[in-house]
């Protein structure tokens, strides 16, 4: 990679986690790149697959889209960290000068038994989906909703439930939690219904669903070290891992409603 | 005019026409309508509310989207809110005032009755969403509260913090997965679509490529739904997401549905600047910050020093020295244009030159730095995140930047295109927002259109014609998925020497530089030969690696490259042929002495409608006339 292609004034190199598919066997691979400090870690990236593709190499498969950090496609653990080292950042939003010339950076895909590589950085994470499908909305058919303002909800408790709705669903809770965990992404949507009274009529056969589900794609169990909430992006609590267990206990003693 | 652009409006008073409309519509039985498959293409806003609103009614739904979740689909980006006509401020508002707002804010080259059908549906999505349990903001007395935005003298938004997209974008993908439970909706991730396959000249199916497979795969069905978004990306740096293209809408338009006004193209004015060659994006920064932060530039041309080194007598606050009135709050396309002319003359900041400084220094004098913080605070942390600059002590630097894009394939008042059976739903449609699109007004249109308006008026379509059996084994299906297939195997083969990238960001310079803030004929022709160009060297230089049977990023690229590489030639024939200045288009020729856009409405209040004529032919022009009976034309001024 020349420094002039890249723009760049500061190096780093890259181990990589390279495999070609689900079955394949998997690698690190090194890459050295100068880089300019203003560019994102994707753009980073972008710069080594242009130069690989030149080189006639295969180039690097990751997960991206709005780069904004909303869509929640951005994934990676960067150094050991998912989304990298700075706190309620996703890795599309993580910038090189929070890198030194010379660093040395390893990224990985998101680990986990439930999130299967797909090809080098890319993992499936449609375990997601089918938990939400197990049960994460309100069941109300189009047309047929009262006025907006027919059912006032507290100021407070609206907040909390986008607190806990703004989860992104990224899978970096997973990747952080030593047992892969889903217990922060489930709890964040878990709360954000169980909250409104919306989702009142279906809070119970809600949760009791989705923890299932949560338990058969593979997930593991929570053992209360917030990992999850210090990977979160979008800052989301434990507090919601509390709620959902209240949540399915009060479920389960009371049959789902 | 082309007998084949009719557009189907309802006769008798606007206010009255969807309602007489939707009873003279044809309906399909209750216990028919499991017997249609409807394909929806996109699970965006648009996609999302139509494929779970259809399933509800009892319509076997298939939904394709190129993310791996449709959750993901780019309306999720979305910030500033949605508006909609409940008047819950009692400041006046009306669906009447928002149709006009809207149609005046389009700078009157949006149809009348399809803009007031907008305004009259815009307070049952409200009700709809609340009830999915999206958390819209609320007062203290649990009521929904509102905001403002441009373009608008009532608080008509509603809004989710910064995330009103996501949240939108939440309740419809609930919506769906309910269906998908229920087994009358599949959901179909990672697909990209290839080609609409047409049957006795109506759409009856689509070709997609798994994602992950590479594998080419063929789906019947008695409708299609594009929902696929704008195509704001031939710009190559925009606010939109990386799998954002045209590919959906031009391979459509390639099998006969007509694209109106492609140069219709919305750039916002409040975008982070760029930074380096290597950008891969833009980032939008809220309209909102207009209210408090002013805008300007040095007067002395090239003056490095830092901003805090210059006195205010040094200082052109050009929006409130050229609009008095509204100062710094003008509309997105004149803050855009106003912004581009100081730095072409010279006046730009930062190492580029191509940004303008928004301040906040009076407003932190006047309101106290907490007080900023509480109304921004979110956005400084953004902006200093991509920048490293702490916009509390220095200015931000701001420049416009591509954002949506109002043009798109052409409907009728059923949401039909020019394909019998092909609808086509929000961002990805041209009818609702003219030549300018008010904020707040996208979610509203593309959860119109998916909710409440297509599952309406596809019975025009499924119950009004006959729909022979049709099956994958047809030889439509075998052309369209062997073109597909063919064209893939001749990108991979050209083995040359630049990459996908390198001619997107090229074409994206033509593209901004000469179809961009400000157009001239001679600037569009240049941009024309220059495409052309670059189309050429494009089949005959670039380099793709890896096969097409597994997952590969680049090839999918390619393709969709290859795409706006003909859809911009088009979109500046657009530009060209239309001799006037109307919102987000600006023709240098047309002008008033204040350099303010001069409309024509005498020669070009009319949509323009392209046919695709065939491969290296001209696309033919046809016009579909706008009659204004409710709001009469005037020209916009903010002085």
């Amino acid at each position: 990679m020349s420094a002039a292609h890249a723009g760049g004034d500061m190096k780093v190199t890259l181990h990589v986690w390279r495999q070609a598919r689900a079955a394949a066997e998997g690698a690190f691979e090194t890459y050295g790149l100068a880089v300019s400090p203003d560019m994102s870690f994707l753009e980073m990236l972008d710069v080594l697959n242009e130069e690989l593709v030149l080189d006639g190499r295969d180039p690097v498969a990751f997960d991206h889209d709005c780069r904004e950090g909303i869509c929640g496609t951005c994934s990676l653990v960067i150094d050991g960290q998912p989304h990298g080292p700075h706190r309620e950042t996703t890795t599309c939003q993580l910038h090189m000068r929070s890198f030194r010339d010379g660093d040395s950076i390893t990224v990985e895909p998101f680990r986990a038994a439930a999130f299967p590589v797909v090809k080098d950085l890319v993992v499936d994470r449609s375990a997601f989906d089918r938990v939400l499908a197990a049960g994460g909305y309100v069941s109300v058919n189009t047309g047929s909703a009262p006025d907006a303002n027919a059912v006032p909800v507290a100021r407070e408790r609206a907040e909390r439930a986008m607190d806990a709705a703004a989860c992104i669903g990224c899978g970096a809770c997973v990747a952080a939690c030593k047992n892969a965990a889903a217990m922060l992404f489930v709890g964040a949507k878990v709360s954000h219904l169980a909250l409104l009274p919306q989702g009142a009529p279906e809070r119970g056969r809600r949760v009791l669903a989705m923890v299932e589900r949560m338990d058969a794609e593979g997930f593991g169990n929570c053992t209360n070290e917030s990992e999850c909430e210090a990977a979160c992006p979008k800052g989301i609590g434990v507090d919601n891992i509390a709620r959902l267990n209240r949540e399915y206990l009060r479920a389960a003693l009371t049959g789902g409603d | 005019m082309s007998a084949t652009l009719e557009a189907k409006v309802p006769s008798g008073p606007l206010a009255e026409r969807w309602s007489k409309h939707k009873f003279d519509l044809a309906l399909v039985n209750p216990s028919n309508r499991r017997k249609f498959k409807v394909l929806v293409v996109g699970t965006g806003l648009a996609g999302g509310s139509a494929a779970a609103s259809l399933a509800e009614m009892g319509y076997e739904v298939l939904a394709f989207c190129i993310q791996d979740s449709p959750r993901r689909a780019h309306s999720i980006a979305a910030q500033g809110g949605i508006n909609a006509a409940k008047n819950y401020k009692n400041d006046g508002d009306s669906v009447f005032r928002l149709f006009y707002d809207t149609v005046k804010g389009g700078d009157y080259r949006a149809r009348e009755a399809n803009v007031h059908r907008l305004a009259e549906v815009s307070n049952q999505i409200i009700d709809q969403c609340v009830a999915q349990g999206v958390p819209f903001a609320r007062e203290y007395g649990g009521l929904l509260d509102n905001r403002s935005f441009g373009g608008a003298q009532v608080a008509r938004t509603f809004y989710a913090r910064g995330q009103t997209g996501q949240q939108l974008l939440l309740g419809a993908y609930g919506a769906m997965l309910r269906q998908a439970a229920s087994g009358r909706l599949t959901l179909l991730p990672r697909r990209e679509m290839l080609d609409v396959v047409v049957v006795d000249g109506m759409a009856r199916g689509i070709v997609t490529r798994d994602l992950v497979t590479g594998a080419y795969e063929r789906w019947a069905g008695h409708a299609v739904l594009l929902c696929t978004g704008g195509y704001g990306n031939v710009f190559y740096l925009s606010t939109n997401a990386k799998t954002s293209n045209v590919t959906a809408a031009w391979r459509a338009h390639k099998r006969g549905a007509f694209f109106a006004n492609p140069c219709f193209t919305q750039i916002h004015p409040t975008c982070i600047p760029v930074s380096g060659h290597y950008q891969s994006k833009l980032t939008l920064m809220s309209e909102s910050l207009r209210n408090d932060g002013r805008v300007w530039v040095p007067r002395t041309k090239g003056d490095s020093r830092p901003a805090a080194a210059i006195p205010d007598a040094e200082r052109d606050y050009y929006l409130e020295r050229k609009y008095p009135s509204f100062g710094n709050l003008v509309p997105r396309d004149v803050a855009s244009r106003s912004a581009k002319d100081v730095c072409d003359e010279g006046h730009g900041v930062g190492a580029t030159g191509q940004a303008v400084y928004l301040d906040f220094r009076d407003a932190i004098a006047r309101d106290g730095a907490e007080t900023i913080r509480a109304r921004y605070g979110n956005l400084f942390e953004m902006y200093e995140r991509i920048t490293a600059e702490d916009p509390y002590r220095v200015p931000m630097r701001i420049y416009p930047a591509v954002h949506y894009t109002m043009g798109g394939l052409w409907v009728d008042y059923n949401l039909e295109s020019t394909i019998p059976g092909l609808f086509v739903l929000g961002e990805a449609n041209f009818s609702d927002h003219g030549a300018n699109r008010l904020g707040a007004s996208a979610l509203m249109q593309g959860l119109a259109d998916g909710y409440f308006i297509v599952p309406a008026t596809i019975a025009s379509h499924l119950a009004g014609r006959r729909l022979a059996p049709v099956d994958t084994g047809h030889a439509a299906f075998a052309e369209s998925h062997e073109a597909s297939r063919a064209r893939h195997a001749r990108l991979l083969g050209v083995r040359g020497s630049r990459t996908v990238d390198s001619f997107h960001r090229e074409l994206g310079r033509i593209c901004w530089n000469q179809c961009g803030m400000a157009r001239s004929a001679g600037g569009l022709r240049d941009a024309i030969e220059k495409v052309r160009a670059l189309r050429e060297a494009y089949w005959q230089d670039v380099r793709i690696p890896g096969e097409p049977n597994s997952l590969n990023p680049e090839l999918e690229h390619a393709g969709r490259v290859a795409d706006f590489l003909e859809f911009a030639e088009l979109m500046a024939r657009d530009a060209l042929e239309r001799n006037e200045s109307c919102g987000g288009h600006f023709r240098e020729e047309h002008q008033t002495a204040d350099g303010e856009a001069r409309r024509d409405d005498a020669r070009f209040c009319h949509v323009a409608a392209w046919e695709w004529t065939g491969e290296g032919e001209p696309a033919e022009r046809h016009r579909e006339e706008l009659a204004f009976e409710a709001v009469s034309l005037s020209t916009r001024s903010y002085r």
